[in-house]
């Protein structure tokens, strides 16, 4: 660093010489002023929504009282955290986050792979064109229609489900408030919403991959099969790698709209997650120092799964989010 | 590139092909066919159902198309003073909400693709550690009440104006899509760093505008958990909690069955009423997406490639 300085101004004191960098840096920041006075806008934004909650994190080790506010409320240590783990919820929560968010990461692997390649495969323009933008219209609909669709299609009196059920002799299922179908219904209806359009990303990669290799491949008589197998597979694993991860970080947080409504008294045994949980208890009972203890361990857990998760990446396979 | 790659496709097309190539192809047709249909099958029906008879719909005798098509459904929901009003709330947070965001998006991603910028790598980090953890619901929650956004309409767009991924596809836009050199003239000519925005960047970033005005808009038309957090005032409320009220927590609330006579009523015609809201509520989306997926597609690329 030193040599660099001493060439770039050919004179021998160091001191001078960092007074010199440091004019002309000042300098240059006084000429880039007007891109400062832009990004004071956004970072106003950032700060007030994002990194004021971040500090807003302090009442969880608080009895707090929105009276006081953070400065006049009385400290009590992890004493939130306890009682949140003495209590049954706090294992039926994470349990239930758990397994709902599990059961959605490994069901959705394989599907939009599968979907990206199989249109990939396909020879025929149009009815390929026209299979890609009905498999990714749900994907506009919003949660509160999605959730509405399942109450009524799987109604158990006037449902369409439930009607072809009935013709076929098996009795009404009653499908939302039946707990062990929760998950199956939660997971496999996202499914339904959201393949289409996360195959947009592994055909961008399929796009992307080399065509020499193709050519290769059939000159050495390769199947099509062995092609998916041997050049597409590979060829989106890093796109893979990096979905994955951002999946991984999301583990403990199932999104709350749509569990929040399709939670109802009779299924809130295997509904009820961390999510739901902290609005309750927050903004229902108004317990605000405990309702914010349950989130900041969820996002704790999710930072540390997210860059678990990326480690690991990294050192394995060399892709990795940062 | 995209020649290149269809005169291969002709020249697949003039093989000969082999058994097994066809099957193959017979299978991949299969599966499509099946994953569109699985897809399709659904929304077909509801549309079907919205415009049929309650008695029909209950029965079981909506199969694929409208029995007895009727649009007495839809004279009810448009007749509804909440759902007009949810509908004309929802356009206007979805405007100002996407005028809001857009700004605070460029005025993020332009400082940020500058490569002499001091103090660029402390902004960056500042924005990215934002998405990797968060202070949670209630924190949140006091900041907007505490900041006197509570019950107010500007609760529903100000919290979610900035976005850091779309800062990133906006930042990762102007450093591929405009040349360099050409900004580094027009500062030689003089032009400050607003006029290389106005007259450079913007004029040069239409479609990279396109793909983050469609973000927002679906975004904003489809949220509702703010909207639940922070309103109060009915007529204040955007469709999808007006939606949630009648959908999910089944109010059919009396002024839009009133004038029905109660037998049909009975028969279900807050099913159908419930089928015709779907899709008054999602249609203009779904009519509308066909035709700016091109820019979708294309902002989940940019996104992507950043990755």
């Amino acid at each position: 660093m030193k040599t660099k300085i001493r060439n770039v101004n050919g004179t021998n004191g160091t001191k001078a010489d960092k007074k010199i960098m440091r004019q002309k840096m000042r300098q240059r920041m006084w000429q880039d002023r007007q891109l400062y006075i832009m990004i004071s806008i956004p970072l106003i934004f950032l700060f007030l929504f994002s990194y004021w909650p971040m500090y807003g994190v302090l009442i969880s080790f608080q009895k707090f009282s929105p009276t006081r506010g953070v400065f006049g409320s009385k400290w009590i240590g992890l004493s939130n955290f306890k009682r949140f783990f003495s209590t049954p919820s706090a294992t039926r929560t994470i349990t239930n986050t758990f397994r709902i968010s599990l059961y959605s990461l490994i069901a959705g692997i394989p599907f939009p792979i599968l979907l990206a390649i199989l249109l990939n495969e396909c020879r025929g323009g149009r009815y390929k064109k026209a299979v890609q933008m009905i498999t990714y219209a749900p994907y506009f609909i919003s949660t509160v229609v999605m959730v509405a669709i399942l109450f009524q299609l799987l109604d158990p009196r006037t449902g369409l489900v439930n009607v072809f059920l009935n013709k076929l002799g098996i009795g009404p299922v009653s499908f939302m408030t039946d707990q062990s179908l929760f998950r199956s219904v939660y997971v496999w209806s996202g499914l339904w919403q959201t393949t289409g359009f996360n195959a947009i990303i592994y055909i961008s990669a399929l796009s992307a991959i080399d065509q020499e290799l193709y050519e290769a491949a059939r000159i050495d008589g390769a199947n099509r099969l062995q092609k998916i197998w041997y050049i597409d597979l590979p060829g989106i694993l890093p796109t893979f790698t990096i979905m994955f991860i951002m999946s991984c970080g999301s583990i403990m947080s199932v999104g709350f709209e749509k569990v929040y409504l399709m939670q109802n008294s009779a299924n809130l045994a295997v509904s009820e997650v961390l999510s739901t949980y902290t609005y309750k208890m927050g903004l229902i009972n108004l317990d605000y120092g405990y309702s914010s203890a349950v989130g900041l361990f969820n996002s704790i857990i999710n930072t540390l799964f997210i860059v678990l998760v990326n480690t690991i990446s990294r050192r394995t396979s060399e892709t990795s989010l940062w | 590139m995209k020649r290149l790659k269809k005169e291969t496709d002709t020249q697949y097309k003039n093989q000969i092909r082999s058994r097994g190539d066809k099957i193959f192809d017979a299978i991949v047709y299969l599966l499509l066919g099946l994953a569109g249909l699985i897809v399709l099958y659904p929304l077909v029906y509801i549309v079907s159902a919205s415009f049929s008879t309650p008695a029909d719909v209950v029965s079981g005798r909506v199969v694929l198309f409208p029995v007895n098509p009727t649009l007495l459904a839809y004279q009810q929901v448009f007749k509804n003073k909440r759902i007009l009003s949810g509908y004309a709330n929802t356009i206007l947070y979805s405007a100002v909400g996407t005028l809001i965001s857009l700004t605070v998006t460029i005025l993020a991603a332009y400082p940020l693709s500058c490569k002499r910028l001091v103090g660029r790598g402390l902004f960056s980090k500042l924005f990215i550690f934002s998405t990797l953890f968060s202070g949670g619901l209630i924190p949140f929650y006091l900041v907007v009440k505490n900041l006197g956004l509570l019950y107010t309409r500007w609760a529903v767009v100000l919290p979610v104006a900035l976005n850091v991924f779309h800062i990133i596809l906006m930042r990762t836009h102007i450093q591929t899509a405009i040349p360099s050199e050409m900004l580094e003239a027009a500062e030689i000519d003089g032009c400050s760093h607003v006029g290389k925005l106005f007259y450079m960047v913007l004029p040069l970033s239409g479609s990279m505008i396109a793909v983050l005005v469609l973000y927002n808009v679906v975004g904003q038309w489809n949220s509702y958990f703010n909207a639940m957090m922070f309103l109060k005032d009915q007529d204040m409320y955007p469709l999808q909690i007006i939606l949630r009220d009648i959908l999910v927590m089944n109010s059919v609330s009396s002024d839009m069955t009133v004038n029905i006579s109660e037998m049909i009523l009975k028969q279900g015609l807050a099913d159908v009423l419930k089928y015709a809201l779907i899709v008054v509520s999602s249609a203009p989306l779904l009519i509308v997406y066909p035709f700016i997926q091109k820019h979708f597609v294309k902002g989940v690329m940019m996104g992507s490639m950043k990755g």
